[in-house]
């Protein structure tokens, strides 16, 4: 039983990571038509952002977690305007292809300087050890992650569902000529939401640092599931993609305990099935 | 050009000049649809497009709104040249616009619909107000926006842009598709607005509809005023609308 937990626990932790990556991705779809495959990358940049700052700064860990997202979103935002917002109106494929090609170039470039094998990234020092809960033993780090995850992936979706900046944000989605009618800049809308997404991205980042080590290629890994996730959830909601994230981290950790051998995949099956059964995902709404 | 004095025509209520559009042409991507509108609105009027289908009624109110991707010529409002501002910015300048689909949102309940619009400048209706002239709308402030009736769907879609402070009203075919005691309502809120002072550019199929609201028409063929005359001149007009609209 002892492994089933352990196991389950870690499906939780790489479910936050899936949660709030994937809600990154659908608010940047939703608002951009855009299918960000360079999230992997910023993600990657995100926990690069928190090693130069403990190493180079010495900057601890809490602040890497407001500074890093903020960065990492600046670097977002300037691609946005400078690139991505030229390709508004254009066929998804475009926006793919240049967001792959960001991303190939962003991990070649910290490929050069950092090669393949990872950087240390300690556990804050509130944050180590762990505790017995009886029925297992719990890794404070790893249950901060969890908790953390889901109130950050709870705050977007009531930003978006419950606020009225959420609200110029849900209409600018369906008519952004119309909601640029009602007197908001839409463009700076589509901007900061880019920036938002990414810097999602960028915080999963700094929480996976201490678990996963800091790698040039951390995020190439971990965007593939994760696009799988998108698929199986649907780009069109942002409660799908938290529960759907949530939901396939534990199918993960279950599969690891029942049957490992498919736990690499299992993901991937679920993906063929959804797209054959209701291509739009779970919970997407039809394009 | 018989256009350009067509613009200058003195009018009844005559308030000051608040929109003047002169040589307007307009595109969408390749096709050029305006081939040169001239008109003006006073302050406190309320002046109605005619015109068949395609004419470009509805584009000369995007023109205006600034959501027409080339447009050339000359649009001043509140004496400023607007031709070249965005849609947002003529927005903060006092313009709202109702547009033809009525542009309710689907993922917005009744109520972040209505308070989507933001607030511009002061001097917007109180919602208390809005709901007494849109009682239906205060009912089901929970519905979802695109679940409403379309008469309601129409309401939601003036009220919204009377709590902004806009002062200028651009309604385009407001009692489209709409149940005759609807349109009804739809009249007595236009004529309680422009009692309240509101300036009202109207686009209408629906001629009976207008001639209870105008104090003004324009007559929009192939993208060009054609002519335009007064509501007290209407009867004098009548043959001469029939052949234009057709009707």
């Amino acid at each position: 039983m002892q492994a089933l937990y352990a196991q389950l626990l870690v499906g939780l932790i790489n479910g936050s990571f899936y949660a709030l990556l994937s809600l990154g991705l659908a608010v940047i779809f939703g608002m951009l038509n855009i299918i960000n495959f360079a999230h992997g990358a910023l993600y990657m940049m995100g926990a690069f952002v928190a090693y130069f700052l403990l190493n180079l700064g010495g900057i601890n860990y809490w602040w890497a977690l407001l500074i890093a997202p903020i960065l990492v979103g600046i670097f977002g935002m300037i691609l946005e305007r400078t690139m991505l917002q030229w390709l508004a109106g254009l066929d998804h494929l475009y926006g793919l292809l240049l967001t792959f090609g960001i991303a190939l170039i962003v991990q070649g470039v910290f490929q050069n300087y950092f090669g393949s094998s990872g950087l240390p990234y300690s556990i804050p020092d509130q944050l180590k050890g762990g505790v017995n809960l009886g029925f297992m033993f719990l890794p404070i780090y790893r249950g901060w992650v969890v908790i953390f995850s889901l109130v950050v992936c709870l705050a977007t979706w009531f930003l978006i569902e419950k606020t009225q900046l959420g609200a110029y944000l849900r209409a600018a989605t369906e008519n952004p000529t119309l909601v640029r009618a009602f007197g908001i800049n839409v463009p700076r809308m589509i901007t900061l939401t880019y920036g938002l997404g990414v810097g999602l991205a960028a915080l999963a980042g700094v929480l996976s640092a201490p678990i996963n080590q800091v790698r040039p290629l951390m995020g190439a890994d971990l965007i593939i599931v994760v696009f799988a996730v998108v698929v199986i959830g649907g780009m069109g909601s942002i409660m799908g993609s938290i529960i759907t994230g949530f939901a396939l981290g534990v199918i993960e950790g279950l599969t690891k305990y029942f049957y490992p051998e498919a736990s690499n995949t299992v993901v991937f099956v679920l993906m063929v099935v959804v797209l054959l059964v209701k291509p739009t995902g779970l919970t997407g709404r039809a394009a | 050009m018989a256009e350009a004095k067509l613009a200058e025509r003195p009018v009844a209520a005559a308030g000051a000049e608040v929109l003047t559009v002169s040589d307007l042409q307009a595109w969408y991507g390749e096709s050029h649809i305006l081939h040169g509108i001239n008109f003006n609105v006073r302050a406190g009027e309320v002046v109605t497009l005619l015109g068949r289908n395609g004419a470009g009624k509805t584009t000369t109110l995007k023109s205006v709104m600034g959501v027409i991707g080339k447009r050339t010529g000359s649009i001043r409002f509140d004496n400023k040249e607007i031709i070249r501002t965005t849609s947002d910015r003529i927005a903060r300048l006092g313009i709202a616009f109702c547009p033809e689909e009525r542009g309710i949102f689907a993922s917005l309940d009744v109520r972040e619909n209505l308070l989507l619009p933001p607030v511009v400048r002061p001097g917007g209706l109180p919602l208390d107000q809005i709901f007494t002239l849109f009682p239906n709308l205060k009912e089901r402030l929970n519905s979802q926006g695109t679940k409403l009736s379309g008469g309601e769907q129409q309401m939601l879609a003036i009220a919204r842009i009377l709590r902004t402070g806009a002062r200028f009203l651009m309604l385009d075919e407001p009692t489209e598709g709409l149940a005759p005691v609807i349109i009804q309502q739809i009249g007595h809120t236009i004529a309680r607005l422009k009692s309240q002072g509101f300036t009202i550019l109207l686009v209408e199929q629906n001629f009976r509809f207008a001639s209870t609201v105008a104090d003004r028409y324009y007559i929009v063929e192939h993208g060009k005023v054609i002519d335009g005359f007064a509501n007290s001149e209407l009867s004098a007009n009548m043959d001469k609308l029939h052949t234009y609209l057709g009707v």
